[in-house]
C-alpha cells in the first residue's frame, strides 16, 4: 500500500500521532512523513483535524438537525451553485448530495431548536431552488467517526495474564 | 478439617505454583498502572463474530454437538490448514476442536507419554508446557532458546538434551514471550533430529498469523513430519477472541483418536456458541484479522525503537505481539526491575524468569496497548532506568 494511504488510514483515527511516532510505525524517514502531511495539507487531501466531542459532558444542550432539501438543479451547473449557497452559511455543518427521493442533505447545528428553525424558514426554504425541506432533528448520538457515545472506552482485560 | 494438604496427589504438590502470583497481586493492588503485561490482543472480538454467537443462541444452537467438534467448523479448519500451511488434514479424524490449545496441550501430552517419558521443552516459553508434562507423568527437559540466535532453536541445543526417554518436543512459534519466529530452514535443521530420535511434536502455533516477516512456517509442511506432528491452532490471537476458550489440534488419526477418548470424557465438546462464533470468523474474519495484525506491526516497531531509545537491548521480535528486552545492564534481577517499575512508575511489565530460567535478566512487554500507553509507559521505563543509573 503506498505511504500516503497509510499516513491517512492512521491519522484518520488518531490526528494526534506525531511524525514521528508516524515516521517509526511506518519504517520511514521523519522529514519525509512531515513533507508529505504538508504536501497533503496544502493540496487539500487533508482538509483539516476536529474532535469528536460529547457535549453533553459538560452540559451543553446544542441542536442538530438534518435536513432532506429538494432543490431544482440549474443549466450547466447542476446543483453545485445552490449546495454552495446553502454550505457557505456557518451553521451548516455538512452537505452531501444523495441518490434517492431528495436531493441534498444538509446537517445544521444551533444553540437551541428555534436557531434551526430560524435557519430553515427564513435561510433555506426561501432559496430559489429549494422545492422542499424535511427537518429531522437528532435525540441521541450513539456513534460519531467510529467513536461510541456512551460505552466507556474499558480495558477489560486483566491487568497480568500469561 | 484443617490441613488438608495430605490429601493432594503428590504429583500436583510437585508442580511449582506460577512463579509470578506475588507480582499479580502486587499489581492488583496498585493505581493508576499502565499494564504491559496482558497475554491478550487489545481488540474486542470482531463484531461480526459475536453477532454470529448471538444468532445462533437465537437460533437454539445450545447442546452438544460431536466429540470432535461441529463437522461444519472442522472442514473450516481443514481448508484454513491447507491454504495457510499447506497441509491437509481429513476433517472426519484429523481435526479435533478443543476447549482452547491449552486442551489440547494437555490431552495431546496425556495421550502420549509412558510414565517418565521426556518433553523437550525449548524456554523461554509459555508456562503451561512443563506442568502439562508433568500431570502427564512426564518429565520437561528445558533447552536453552538464545537472545544472539533471535530466540531460534538450535539443532545442537536440542541434540544435546536427547536422552533414550525422549519422546515429544514442543515448538511454540512465533514465541510468547520472546517473538522469535522459526524460519523454514530453521525448522529443517530440525528434522533430521526429529526424525532419528522418533520424536512427536506438538507444534503450537497460536500465534501463526501474527507473523511480521513472511508467511509462518509449519514444521508439519516439511517432508517426513505430517504424521509426527500434531499442529495446534486457535481463535483466541488472531481473532481476539481469547475468552471463548476455542482452539483445535491436527494430526495423525491414531493420535487424534487418543486424544478424542480423553476429551470426550473430560470435555465432552467444546461449546457450541464458541464453535458457531470460530465458523464465523475462519469464513468472514479474514479482512479485519489482516487489519489487527497490521495495527499490531505498527506498535511493534515503536514499542522497539522507543525501548532501544531508552537504552535497553532488545531483538527485534517478529511474531507474535511481546518483546523481550534485556534488564541485565540495570543490575537488577528481572523480579526487582519489576516490582519496581511498578511501585516507583506504575508500569505493570512481566519479569521474563516466569517463562523458565532463560528469561532471567529479560522482562516481557506486550504492545497490545494503545499508542499513548506505550510511549507512556516506555518513558517511565527510562525514568526508572535513570534513576539507577544514577545511583
Amino acid at each position: 500500500m503506498d505511504l500516503q494511504k497509510r499516513i491517512l488510514e492512521l491519522i484518520e483515527h488518531d490526528a494526534r500521532l506525531s511524525a514521528k511516532t508516524l515516521a517509526i510505525m511506518l519504517e520511514e524517514d521523519e522529514d519525509k512523513i512531515q513533507k508529505l502531511i504538508n504536501n497533503m495539507e496544502q493540496d487539500k487531501t487533508i482538509l483539516g483535524y476536529n474532535t469528536v466531542i460529547n457535549w453533553d459532558n459538560i452540559g451543553y444542550d446544542g441542536v442538530t438537525a438534518m435536513i432532506d432539501v429538494k432543490v431544482t438543479p440549474e443549466r450547466e451547473v447542476g446543483f453545485n451553485s445552490i449546495a454552495e449557497r446553502i454550505y457557505r452559511f456557518p451553521e451548516v455543518r455538512c452537505v452531501y448530495l444523495m441518490s434517492g427521493t431528495y436531493d441534498l442533505s444538509v446537517i445544521v447545528e444551533g444553540d437551541n431548536m428555534k436557531d434551526v428553525a430560524r435557519f430553515v424558514s427564513y435561510k433555506l426554504s426561501t432559496l430559489e431552488n429549494v422545492q422542499s425541506t424535511v427537518t429531522h432533528f437528532v435525540l441521541k448520538r450513539y456513534k460519531q467517526d467510529h467513536f461510541i457515545f456512551e460505552e466507556a472506552e474499558v480495558d477489560k482485560r486483566l491487568v497480568v495474564s500469561l | 478439617m484443617s490441613g488438608m494438604e495430605a490429601y493432594i496427589s503428590d504429583v500436583v504438590k510437585s508442580i511449582a505454583p506460577s512463579g509470578i502470583r506475588r507480582f499479580f497481586d502486587l499489581v492488583s493492588q496498585t493505581e493508576g498502572v499502565i499494564s504491559l503485561g496482558v497475554g491478550e490482543p487489545d481488540f474486542v472480538t470482531p463484531w461480526h463474530i459475536r453477532e454470529a454467537c448471538f444468532y445462533s443462541l437465537e437460533k437454539g444452537y445450545t447442546m452438544y454437538t460431536s466429540n470432535l467438534g461441529l463437522l461444519e467448523l472442522r472442514e473450516e479448519i481443514a481448508w484454513y490448514q491447507k491454504r495457510t500451511i499447506g497441509v491437509e488434514y481429513e476433517p472426519e479424524d484429523q481435526i479435533l476442536v478443543t476447549v482452547g490449545v491449552s486442551e489440547a496441550i494437555d490431552i495431546a501430552l496425556r495421550a502420549l507419554l509412558q510414565p517418565g517419558d521426556e518433553v523437550l521443552v525449548p524456554e523461554p516459553c509459555y508456562v503451561s508446557y512443563a506442568p502439562g508434562a508433568t500431570l502427564a507423568y512426564g518429565k520437561a527437559v528445558p533447552v536453552e532458546t538464545f537472545d544472539q540466535d533471535q530466540y531460534r532453536l538450535r539443532p545442537d541445543s536440542l541434540a544435546a538434551k536427547i536422552s533414550p526417554r525422549s519422546k515429544v518436543l514442543i515448538l511454540a512459534y512465533p514465541n510468547n514471550p520472546t517473538g522469535g519466529i522459526m524460519y523454514r530452514e530453521d525448522l529443517e535443521a530440525l528434522t533430521d533430529i526429529i526424525i532419528q530420535n522418533d520424536l512427536i511434536v506438538i507444534s503450537d502455533e497460536i500465534y501463526s498469523e501474527l507473523t511480521y516477516d513472511g508467511q509462518h512456517v509449519s514444521i508439519a509442511s516439511l517432508p517426513g513430519m505430517k504424521d509426527r506432528t500434531i499442529v495446534m491452532n486457535g481463535f483466541s490471537k488472531a481473532f481476539a477472541m481469547t475468552g471463548w476458550r476455542i482452539g483445535y489440534a491436527c494430526g495423525h488419526p491414531d493420535i487424534i483418536a487418543a486424544m478424542t477418548k480423553i476429551h470426550q470424557y473430560t470435555i465432552m465438546c467444546a461449546p457450541i456458541m464458541a464453535q458457531k462464533a470460530a465458523i464465523e470468523a475462519l469464513r468472514h474474519g479474514e479482512a479485519q484479522m489482516r487489519k489487527m495484525v497490521e495495527d499490531y506491526n505498527y506498535r511493534r516497531k515503536l514499542i522497539v525503537n522507543s525501548l532501544r531509545q531508552i537504552g535497553l537491548e532488545c531483538f527485534e521480535p517478529r511474531g507474535a505481539f511481546y518483546c523481550f528486552p534485556s534488564i541485565e545492564k540495570t543490575g537488577l534481577s528481572s523480579e526487582e526491575f519489576c516490582a519496581r517499575l511498578l511501585t516507583e512508575e506504575q508500569v505493570a511489565v512481566v519479569p521474563g524468569n516466569a517463562f523458565g530460567y532463560t528469561g532471567e535478566g529479560y522482562i516481557r512487554c506486550c504492545y497490545a496497548a494503545s499508542v499513548s500507553n506505550i510511549e507512556k509507559a516506555v518513558e517511565r521505563m527510562g525514568s526508572l532506568i535513570q534513576r539507577l543509573k544514577n545511583q
